[in-house]
């Protein structure tokens, strides 16, 4: 069953210096409120894993939370560059940075392995591509029943997984609905996992298309509103796309960023630009 | 300079791209779209001429109508107006591997003469001169997609010999490579820049010169190709936008522009 704890608690519970964490939203529920709570504890040499490592990595990245990074795609979306990661790839500020690098695809079926108690997943991808010579989790493999020569790639199973929701009822069942991508898979691959929820409900209502996670299969349920912001929550507000298109000034140099980093996150709490 | 050669056009030559991708697609086509330039160009087709093509995003929404340019592929738009939303694994796994989808619609930082497609790194991997976003969902999309087209801007950073990483394979090296990689699409069938078309020779795989927009010279493009960029012997002009394409155009970009 799952415990419905403030969210300073709930991170510090879970989520220890070293640990693999992934924080997963497809550009909708990007869990930010948690991200920062993660940066405020000074948590360090993470391996962070997220298929879209868009603002809220650059933030922990930028913040020095992570010493590795496993991802498909990193840019802000329809801004440009991810200026934290780009340092920390190019520079090493403020911390030396690895990556292990996949394509959606890959990412994809490892959270399904990882879910799915496998070792690893199959797909068709990467061939002929550069990723399968610079990326030591993916290899090839025949099927043994047509001789065909695919691709395998390893299960991720994170410490611990962050996702946000819309609603959770006062048993810590949750529900989300709109673009839900990933998250899913994510918590059923880590360990151990949290939800952010907008709101604590009575009942839960039947929607089309919801993705309900039982509390039996999670850990801890915070109630945060506005957890998603600059991201956004179908239902409850719009993203904040007037944040993404500033972030990429206040990120470009790092004293511009450190600033933020005082004012937005570690200062006052708040997780406005 | 006189003064007829610099005369303007009454659009831009971004318009101009937008436009010749769009009229790629048709009715019925089933099309995995890329953000950005791609996003623009299918969603003019549905806005135009053809309202009966099939937008997926990589997000997982099936048949999206958005009446807005979205900024990312998961705007909360295209979830509202899709005949379905289903998880990411899905959109890959049961959509985009088997072959169901007819047309890959991409963009590229680098593109080379066998349309190879880099967006991963300029310069070496290790140490890159410039980190690019990497990979998303493209590999396989010009994998398993029935055909690719790529939508890009023309200039000779872009269009390189042999792109510094390859993150989606065109015709790799050339002729039979696809096959050989067991790449089940037909691959990049044309490159739609500012300046004009591409389309791969059906001999060499490589990349010529298969299209000019109107006004523009072909040393124009030759000028902007890194390689030394063959012309096609049945060199045709774009048919200029219409005054319909144009007005739907710059409706759709504005509502981008909205916050």
């Amino acid at each position: 069953m799952a415990e419905i704890l403030p969210l300073a608690e709930a991170v510090g519970r879970l989520v220890h210096d070293g640990h693999t964490v992934a924080l997963e939203g497809f550009t909708h529920l990007i869990p930010f409120a948690a991200g920062h709570e993660i940066i405020r504890q000074r948590r360090r040499d993470l391996t962070l894993v997220r298929m879209t490592p868009d603002l809220i990595y650059d933030q922990m990245i930028g913040a020095g939370c992570a010493s590795k990074l496993i991802f498909s795609w990193g840019g802000n979306p329809g801004v440009g560059s991810l200026h934290r990661f780009r340092d920390a790839v190019q520079n090493g500020w403020p911390a030396p940075l690895t990556i292990e690098e996949h394509s959606h695809a890959g990412m994809a079926n490892r959270y399904v392995a990882g879910a799915s108690g496998l070792p690893f997943a199959v797909l068709r991808g990467y061939v002929g591509t550069d990723l399968a010579g610079q990326t030591e989790t993916i290899k090839p493999i025949t099927c043994p029943f047509t001789g065909e020569v695919l691709t395998a790639v390893p299960a991720i199973n994170p410490d611990v997984s962050v996702i946000h929701a819309q609603h959770a009822d006062r048993d810590g069942n949750v529900q989300m609905w709109g673009i839900t991508g990933i998250q899913k898979e994510a918590v059923l691959a880590a360990r151990h996992s949290l939800v952010t929820v907008e709101e604590v409900v009575d009942h839960l209502k039947p929607r089309p298309g919801a993705v309900v996670l039982p509390t039996w299969a999670l850990d801890y349920v915070a109630l945060v509103p506005g957890g998603a912001h600059p991201s956004y929550a179908q239902g409850f507000y719009p993203r904040d796309n007037a944040y993404y298109r500033a972030w990429d000034a206040i990120s470009r140099d790092r004293e511009s960023f450190l600033g933020w980093l005082n004012r937005a996150v570690l200062a006052d709490q708040g997780v406005t630009a | 300079m006189s003064a007829e050669a610099v005369q303007t056009a009454p659009w831009s030559s971004d318009e101009m791209m937008a436009v010749a991708a769009s009229r790629a697609l048709h009715d019925g086509t089933v099309c995995f779209v890329g953000i950005g330039l791609p996003s623009t160009a299918a969603n003019l087709a549905r806005r135009t001429h053809a309202p009966g093509v099939v937008l997926i995003y990589e997000s997982g929404t099936l048949g999206t109508k958005p009446d807005t340019l979205p900024l990312s592929v998961g705007d909360g738009v295209l979830a509202d107006t899709a005949d379905t939303v289903v998880s990411v694994p899905e959109v890959f796994n049961y959509w985009l591997q088997p072959g169901r989808i007819h047309v890959g619609f991409l963009g590229a930082a680098q593109i080379d003469r066998f349309a190879n497609i880099n967006t991963t790194v300029v310069g070496e991997y290790a140490h890159p001169k410039v980190r690019l976003p990497g990979a998303g969902g493209a590999p396989e999309i010009a994998a398993s997609c029935c055909e690719v087209i790529v939508v890009v801007r023309q200039t000779p950073r872009a269009f390189v010999d042999r792109v510094d990483f390859v993150t989606s394979v065109g015709f790799g090296r050339g002729p039979g490579d696809r096959e050989r990689l067991g790449l089940r699409g037909r691959g990049p069938q044309r490159v739609i820049t500012d300046f004009g078309v591409l389309a791969p020779d059906p001999a060499t795989c490589e990349l010529t010169l298969a299209q000019v927009h109107p006004g523009v010279d072909v040393e124009q493009a030759v000028a902007a190709t890194g390689w030394p960029l063959a012309v096609s012997p049945d060199l045709r002009q774009s048919e200029p936008p219409t005054a319909g394409e144009l007005a739907v155009l710059r409706e759709l970009e504005a509502t981008r522009r909205r916050p």
